[in-house]
Parts: structure tokens; sequence; C-alpha cells
């Protein structure tokens, strides 16, 4: 049993702890989407404090780890170009391509940066008018405005020397697609709040009702998870499927309407290939049309890549909820952070990661989310 | 990425017709971009994913979150910095 002064309120923990074992009475599982949200329960020890019946399935929700194998080997073959100034988020560094990483580019002379945000990017494009500078433009719903405003000011700059490398995800598919899956397992959802936080919630409501699925916009610290999952819990219990927001202090029902009406005119839905898990129909942002000068893959024609996926990775079923980190035979073995397999094992995000890093000194049976 | 680190704003001013601003988070200052919060002035706690402020946030949750996010580690690791034995430095860019 963890100590539940790790909560910030540990009365208040103890008090949504007592009523979710008050309301439970039969076998539910849930899935939290985000990756923020699994490390927050992971580290906590949420899934432990929960009633037995109660199963949390760990979600897609880390966008490093979904990011397309042919999407990582093409900035790897752009960030090796000499007039090539390649800026990335700095977990995405690691996250394995066919054979190599950003940091093995960089390590090879690529000039690979880090930057902590898009406009960074930018300004090195100001600052290298020599250089072409290629932002990878990866991420839910929460990274699109920043990826998108860097457009319309590299636009309104007139800088000829700004890319994107997009491979934006979206989170509404991708619980399509959950529940549309043959071993659909999940009975109710936690949204990522963030990601509504942007777009708002009504992308939402027709899932819930499709579905009869309640979803429940949840946030990302030990309260907020215990919040949501309590929300959902009721709803199961009572055989209500709404959709509703655990999450008010940062999310409303409209989401941000400038942020919206910028992604949407930047970007543009297409279907997207989620790493290991395939493609899901309508699941992507791409560049419009009217913005292709900046879209890096016209800018370089990069062909013939075959790609190869590690053979002892189970990352593809991790992130489908299929399995645990734990159950993969390569997990805290051939796979650790330092020396990843698969993605998840890499980002902060990544389930792999979160179990690795507060998990590994227990034995698969214990470990697992039950 | 997808957590966002709440940051309060101490300095606004403009840029090509772009709202810029000076957020200090629990400590790291950064400069963020303000094109979508019109509304946010300075004393304003405010939501920033990779330097864009998304929303407007009350000071007691900012200040809960940011204690929160400091006392795991994760407040340097979203916010992009390095710390070395001199102190903190911020990613390269």
């Amino acid at each position: 049993m963890r100590y539940l002064d790790e909560f910030g309120d540990p009365d208040l923990a103890r008090a949504l702890l007592d009523d979710i074992h008050r309301t439970v009475t039969k076998p539910w599982a849930l899935m939290e989407v985000c990756g923020g949200q699994t490390h927050t329960i992971i580290r906590n020890g949420i899934d432990q404090l929960l009633p037995e019946q109660v199963t949390l399935i760990h979600g897609p929700g880390c966008p490093v780890c979904v990011t397309p194998l042919e999407m990582i080997d093409r900035a790897l073959e752009i960030a090796s170009r000499p007039d090539v100034i390649f800026c990335s988020f700095g977990d995405m560094l690691r996250v394995p391509g066919s054979g190599r990483d950003l940091f093995r580019v960089k390590s090879d002379g690529g000039d690979v940066r880090i930057v902590y945000s898009p406009l960074d990017a930018v300004r090195l494009a100001q600052e290298h008018p020599d250089k072409q500078v290629v932002f990878f433009g990866i991420g839910f719903e929460t990274t699109a405005p920043a990826n998108a405003m860097t457009v319309t000011m590299a636009q309104q700059l007139g800088l000829t020397n700004f890319s994107l490398l997009v491979s934006h995800v979206l989170v509404p598919p991708a619980i399509t697609a959950l529940m549309e899956s043959p071993v659909r397992r999940v009975q109710a959802f936690l949204a990522a709040g963030h990601v509504c936080t942007v777009m708002g919630m009504a992308d939402y409501q027709p899932l819930v009702e499709k579905y009869h699925v309640p979803i429940v916009v949840t946030g990302f610290e030990p309260l907020d998870v215990l919040q949501g999952i309590r929300q959902a819990l009721v709803q199961l219990e009572e055989g209500r499927a709404e959709l509703e927001n655990a999450y008010p202090r940062a999310v409303s029902y409209e989401g941000n309407a400038v942020a919206r009406q910028v992604v949407g005119e930047v970007f543009e839905t297409c279907d997207r290939a989620w790493r290991g898990i395939g493609v899901i129909p309508m699941s992507g942002w791409r560049l419009a049309p009217e913005f292709a000068d900046f879209d890096a893959e016209l800018r370089f024609d990069v062909t013939g890549i075959t790609t190869e996926e590690s053979g002892l990775c189970r990352s593809g079923e991790v992130l489908q909820g299929l399995i645990t980190p734990v159950e993969c035979a390569a997990f805290g073995k051939e796979c650790t952070p330092r020396a990843p397999l698969g993605a998840p094992m890499v980002s902060s995000e990544g389930a792999c990661a979160a179990y690795y890093q507060f998990r590994r000194l227990e034995s698969p049976a214990a470990g697992g989310a039950r | 990425m997808c957590l966002g680190v709440p940051g309060q704003v101490t300095a606004v001013w403009e840029a090509n017709g772009t709202r810029f601003a000076t957020a200090d988070f629990g400590g790291v200052t950064k400069e963020i971009c303000l094109a979508y919060v019109p509304d946010v002035v300075v004393g304003d706690y405010t939501i920033v994913h990779v330097g864009f402020a998304l929303t407007r946030l009350d000071e007691a949750s900012a200040l809960e979150t940011l204690e929160l996010f400091r006392s795991v580690g994760l407040l340097d690791e979203e916010l992009g910095v390095v710390r070395t034995p001199t102190g903190p430095t911020s990613a390269a860019g």
C-alpha cells in the first residue's frame, strides 16, 4: 500500500478511494488514454489502491511511441543532410528507427538540436539563412497549436529555409479504433485533459452515444486521475454512458477557439499509421495544401526507406493495452531506457518507461495493472 | 509534452503582431507565446505547452501543480532544462 501523502491532499485521496471502494460491485476495465496519466498511475500506485475488480488498461496516448517508424526513418535521413539543422523535442532523439536514432545521427556529425519549443526552430531559421531548418512536428492535439503557429510565423517572416516534418495524431479516432477492435476490452475512457483544453469536448459526444461508453475528461495529477476514475466507475455502476469533465479548471466544453481555428487552417485530416498499431483512418493531421512550401516531406526527396522493427519488441501490444510492459520478455533485459528496443521505453509518456522507472523490481505477476 | 506546465506571466510584449511573454515556472524563466490566450495579462497563470500558453489557470491550482511537478522531478523535464553543477541551462536552440 502506497502512502497517500504523495497525493498532495491525503484526506481527499482517501475520501475518493473510499468512495470508489464503496461504488464498485462488479469487474470493470477502464483505459487511461494519455501516457502522462499512465505515469501518474504507476508512480503513485493508483492501480494497486483500487478495488481488485477494477482493471486499468494503458492507452496509446504517447506521441513519441506512436510516431510511425517510416517517419522516424525519414527524420533520420533528413537530419543526416549536411545543409540541414534538424530540430526536435528531446524525447525523439533516442527513439529507435530502423537501426539507428537521432542521437546516432548527431554523433555522426549531423546538426541535430533539442528544442523546448518549435518557436526555437523558427528563430534558428532566422539566424541561419544558409541552412535548411526542419522541425519534427509530432504530438497529439496539445502540440498542434504550437506547430501550426510556426508555419504561419515562418510565412509572415518570409522564411524559405524553414519546414515541418509533420506526424500529428488525434485521440478521438484512436478511441473509435479501440471500440471497433475485435478484442474490445475497454468499458470506459479517461480522456486526455490537455487535448480537450485545445479541442474542447464536442468530438467525444458521438463516441459516447455510438458505443455507449462513458468518457471522462481527466487531468494528470494523482487526485485528478482518482477523480476521473471515480466518475467513470459511478457511471458504469449506474449503467450510464455520458461525457463528463473531471478537469474543469483547465478544460471547457468549447476548448480554445483561437487555437482550433489556427490548427484547422494549417492542418488537414489524413489517415495515419500508428507505430505498433497500424493505420487508423483519419487519425492524423498533415499540412494543408496551401502550406505545402513548408512541408519537409515535399522539400526533401526522401525515398527508398526500408523500415525494420526489432523482432523482440512487443510495444504494439503494450500500446493497444493487450499486455503490460512487464509481460514482454525483453523488458528490463535487452530493452532499457538507455538501450531501448521500442519507443515506449524511451518517452516520459511511454508505458514501458513508467514500469521501468517505478515497477521493475516487482515480479511480472505482481507488476501488471491487473 | 502533453503534461503542460503552469507558469506566471511576468512581462508581455508584441512582435510582428503576435503577443509574447516572459513566464516564471517556479524559478525557471522562459519566453512563451500568448497568441492563443488573447486575454492573459501580467500576473496571470497559464498552462504552457512547448512554449505556447493554452489556457488560464487559477493561482492556487498553478502553485500546487508546480510543487507536485517539482517534487517528482517533472518540472525540468517538461521545460527542457538540463541541470549542471553550475545551475540550470535551457535546451539548445
